[in-house]
């Protein structure tokens, strides 16, 4: 059994088991930060988030290490992430890949196992989150002891950057309609850039059903059925997927029928 | 208890008030001027909530943020990031 924060040298292939730890604030030197990067063709921005981690990660002196969990992509994602083990160590990045594409939590059961860290990190890996704002997770989650904290598009000077004006009504509308029916505490339910402690993650993974959009929003309300606490940083979100990608009639249903169903049984 | 169910609960209590004291149930005579207001309150109350709905959607969408400056910084770092992997080996 790994000890966390211990095992630099940890062999990637070692299945990491959650040693549980009070959840007091304790010395930065002995936590590990695990980041989650499930990926799916991203042959063109892996290279630049994980870039962007190492940077972040080294400026601040955490200590870090970057799972990427790619889903069989077609286009070489995989041999991009292998060479990322190579020029950065494979304690810093370890590269895996599931055989089938699954949406929602499975992508995170799967990572969450290589982790040695004590806090886990998930993002999306298409650089519209900046792991610029990692250090600042961190130090929201000491001031506060938070078991999560969830990067906020809404509050304070989050924002976006690439949406159109019907893009911007859908995404206050959607979250308004959410807030008056989940009452979940939380500005960004949808969102999808969170830091948590790692048992908390693992806990919260055994209890979520749904997919996509839906399972970062039931992670919030499981939380805070837990009694979970739940702190907010502003982030940046830079859509460049967007102009490809209209958010769709189907996206839209998908999301009123997993709100529904949300509201409906939590 | 269920987000619905508490739901229903609040609707169901208020809805049973509502109909108690316009329909004269617990034996009340309430003045006409309240009874005036009761009536149509059901209704006026759904108009408010539809037009504090759209207000506040409207005034949270004209002041949502819009990051120029992170995807400025964004695109040159992908700059760095592309010359300083390209340095280490990265075959693209």
């Amino acid at each position: 059994m790994a000890s966390p924060g211990a095992s630099r040298g940890a062999s990637a292939a070692t299945a990491a088991a959650a040693s549980p730890r009070p959840p007091q604030g304790r010395s930065s030197r002995r936590d590990k930060y695990s980041v989650l990067l499930p990926t799916y063709n991203e042959r063109e921005n892996l290279p630049l988030i994980v870039w962007l981690l190492v940077k972040s990660f080294s400026e601040s002196s955490i200590n870090y290490e970057i799972i990427i969990i790619d889903d069989g992509s077609p286009d070489g994602t995989r041999e991009v992430a292998e060479q990322l083990e190579k020029i950065y160590g494979p304690d810093r990045i370890v590269s895996r890949r599931r055989h089938s594409f699954l949406c929602g939590g499975t992508a995170y059961i799967h990572g969450i196992k290589h982790a040695t860290g004590n806090y886990v990190i998930i993002m999306d890996a298409d650089l519209s989150h900046h792991p610029k704002f990692i250090p600042e997770f961190i130090r929201k989650q000491k001031e506060g002891n938070f078991d999560i904290v969830s990067g906020t598009r809404y509050k304070g000077n989050g924002g976006v950057y690439g949406w159109d004006l019907k893009r911007k009504i859908i995404s206050r509308g959607a979250n308004f309609i959410t807030q008056i029916l989940l009452r979940p505490g939380a500005s960004d339910l949808t969102g999808s850039f969170r830091l948590y402690r790692k048992e908390v993650l693992q806990k919260l993974i055994e209890k979520c059903v749904s997919k996509g959009y839906v399972f970062q929003m039931e992670m919030i309300v499981r939380a805070r059925q837990l009694n979970y606490t739940i702190g907010e940083v502003p982030i940046s979100f830079v859509d460049r997927v967007y102009g490809e990608s209209k958010l769709g009639g189907n996206e839209i249903v998908s999301f009123l029928k997993g709100l529904l169903t949300l509201f409906a049984t939590t | 208890m269920t987000k619905l169910t508490q739901w229903l609960w609040g609707l169901a209590l208020l809805g049973s008030a509502w109909a108690a004291l316009t329909m004269g149930a617990l034996g009340l005579e309430l003045p006409f001027p309240c009874q005036e207001v009761l009536w149509p309150l059901p209704a006026y109350l759904l108009v408010s909530a539809g037009c504090y709905a759209l207000g506040t959607v409207g005034y949270r969408v004209a002041t949502f943020h819009d990051c120029e400056d992170a995807a400025r910084e964004l695109q040159s770092q992908i700059l760095e990031a592309r010359a300083d992997l390209a340095r280490r080996g990265l075959r693209f």
